[in-house]
């Protein structure tokens, strides 16, 4: 358990070094999905770096296979139904909400902004409960 | 070519720090948003980490009148909370806890090629295209009834 939280500590002190770079390098806030959504609704001008930035996601992603393969793992005893429908939740979700993980749960509580609040405590609710009632409800871990 | 190096660099680096934390694992997420069962509350800390080092840097980062490769600053500055905004986040929520992924570690996992993140990722696109193509419905016909309004 100690293990996995100084793994957790430094991979959040990467992530939160890498939003401070893409900050100071090119001003934006690093939130994956507006990033993604952005490239689906393209601008003139401000889509190129939108497509770098999920290029260097991808490229590190591959640095992981290759590195530290163990890191990505698929969820188990999750059928590929169920991950379908999660998939366009969050899809759906996260652009009427605005913002994930990164950009409302770490940029947006940096900076105190009582909106990235009300919807990170909204999605780690929801979150839980939907966890917990798959397990529950006999859905597997 | 030097911004765009500058944010290859940065996205390579976030997935580095999702590799790390344990976010691309979807069996830990699952672990840690179950509360029902062995619960591993270890990736609160990617939080605590990733909001500890981004507050020490933004406010320094702030203080230039712009970015080092780009022309200005783009920060969020709305305060109202909506209903969009939270039944938005509750949705995202929702599919978090259903599959263990979120957006970046989806994407991030896709590389693996296994078929639980292509799925994901496919799935996750055609949301957001469907909330636009919902989104320009919605402002679409609220424009016209605005003009019948009136």
């Amino acid at each position: 358990m100690l293990t996995s939280i100084l793994y957790a500590l430094a991979g959040g002190a990467l992530i939160g070094l890498a939003a401070s770079a893409l900050l100071l390098f090119s001003g934006r806030i690093a939130g994956i999905s507006g990033i993604v959504g952005g490239l689906l609704a393209p601008q003139r001008g401000d889509t190129s770096w939108r497509a770098t930035f999920v290029a260097g996601l991808l490229v590190g992603g591959l640095a992981l296979v290759a590195i530290y393969p163990q890191s990505i793992q698929s969820p188990n005893g999750r059928p590929l139904i169920v991950v379908a429908v999660a998939g366009a939740l969050v899809g759906y979700g996260t652009r009427l909400g605005n913002g994930c993980t990164s950009g409302h749960g770490v940029c947006g509580l940096t900076r105190f902004s009582r909106r990235s609040l009300a919807a990170t405590v909204s999605f780690m609710v929801t979150g839980f409960i939907t966890a917990t009632l798959y397990a529950l409800l006999g859905g597997g871990a | 070519m030097r911004h765009h190096g500058a944010v290859f660099f940065s996205g390579l680096l976030f997935a580095l720090g999702l590799g790390l934390s344990g976010m691309t694992d979807a069996n830990k997420v699952i672990a840690f948003l179950n509360l029902a069962g062995d619960w591993d509350p270890s990736l609160a800390f990617v939080m605590v980490g990733a909001i500890v080092v981004h507050f020490v840097l933004f406010r320094f980062i702030l203080r230039r009148t712009s970015p080092l490769f780009n022309e200005n600053f783009l920060v969020p500055n709305k305060s109202e909370i909506t209903s969009r905004l939270v039944i938005g986040g509750g949705l995202f929520g929702v599919g978090w806890g259903l599959g263990g992924f979120c957006p970046g570690p989806g994407i991030v996992s896709g590389v693996s090629l296994s078929s639980h993140a292509l799925v994901f990722i496919v799935a996750m696109v055609a949301g957001m295209v469907t909330f636009q193509l919902v989104d320009r419905a919605t402002a679409r016909s609220q424009s016209r009834s605005m003009v019948t309004d009136s």
